[in-house]
């Protein structure tokens, strides 16, 4: 099998890239946008450690 | 040997288990996602040839079917441990797993287009497999519109498990939507299809692809949970103690 027949998909290329693509996509978005959202929370909650350790002293 | 099961229903000690297991869970998805996807496109061209190459949708499709049927199951079945226990852990497992699940529907309902267009000539149909589809998407969507409408958290795990649950019936209705029990009275376009009937070399690279889906449901699903954790602890005493020295 050569490369553009793999491409090509026997003419099916669109409806199966456009399938595996939107699965592969949407999968690392999730990873990603789960990740961003940890390093958030972590950030605000250290902001509100140090203000906490700002107000006693 | 005797396990204090309830030790890991508390969100201290889950947090950080959940983070020692969630690489392990990757990994394993990631592999066995290679391997699939190579017999799947590999080991196959003698059966799928030209005209039949559009088959290989099916190796992201049946896995995200299933994937979000089990989703929601696994959400309810969390939902309904906490309304019944009133574990906080529950309710934050069945928040973290909505959002995956949602994910899934939504890549079976696309997948499954563009599976329709080449083997049925449509997009889109009532069929009622992929109307009931539908409205599973419906009811994700429906749990995390809940979840964020209501300030209360307590409330709205509970009001949301409450509409897990009875959403609950779609379930069987997707499972079963293929048995028609008169085939001059229905079209449904889904035919019923058994695992024991399909080519060896198709059924091992669905069954792949199966499993690297769950395993990635799980990773996923954990690198959530831990986010809503911390959200929801901040309060406590041990979340401020790790992130005061997670610098």
């Amino acid at each position: 099998m050569s490369w553009s027949e793999f491409i090509s998909m026997g003419g099916y290329g669109f409806y199966v890239w456009m399938s595996f693509g939107m699965t592969a996509l949407l999968i690392a978005a999730e990873v990603a946008y789960v990740k961003h959202q940890r390093r958030n929370i972590l950030k605000r909650l250290q902001r509100m450690a140090q203000m906490n350790t700002e107000v006693k002293q | 040997m005797s396990i204090n099961w309830f030790k890991y229903s508390s969100p201290q000690t889950f947090y950080p288990l959940a983070g020692k297991l969630t690489p392990w869970f990757n990994w394993t998805a990631g592999i066995l996602a290679v391997i699939g996807l190579y017999w799947g496109f590999f080991e196959t061209p003698h059966i799928l040839s030209e005209q039949k190459q559009y088959y290989r949708i099916l190796f992201v499709h049946v896995p995200a079917a299933w994937m979000s049927m089990w989703l929601y199951l696994m959400m309810v079945g969390w939902a309904v441990v906490g309304l019944i226990f009133n574990t906080r852990l529950s309710f934050m497992m069945a928040a973290a797993i909505a959002p995956s699940g949602a994910i899934m529907t939504f890549l079976t309902l696309w997948t499954g287009a563009f599976w329709g267009q080449t083997s049925w000539g449509t997009w889109w149909d009532w069929d009622p497999r992929m109307t009931s589809e539908l409205i599973l998407l419906f009811l994700y969507v429906g749990y995390m519109a809940l979840q964020s409408a209501i300030d209360d958290t307590r409330r709205a795990d509970r009001a949301s498990a409450l509409l897990a649950l009875v959403g609950a019936i779609c379930i069987p209705i997707i499972y079963w939507s293929v048995n028609c029990p008169d085939p001059n009275e229905c079209t449904a376009l889904h035919q019923q299809s058994s695992m024991s009937a399909v080519e060896p070399n198709i059924r091992i690279a669905w069954l792949i692809m199966v499993v690297s889906f769950w395993m990635y449901a799980f990773a996923i699903a954990f690198m959530r949970v831990r986010n809503v954790i911390l959200e929801r602890e901040r309060n406590a005493s041990w979340v401020a103690e790790m992130t005061g020295n997670e610098k």
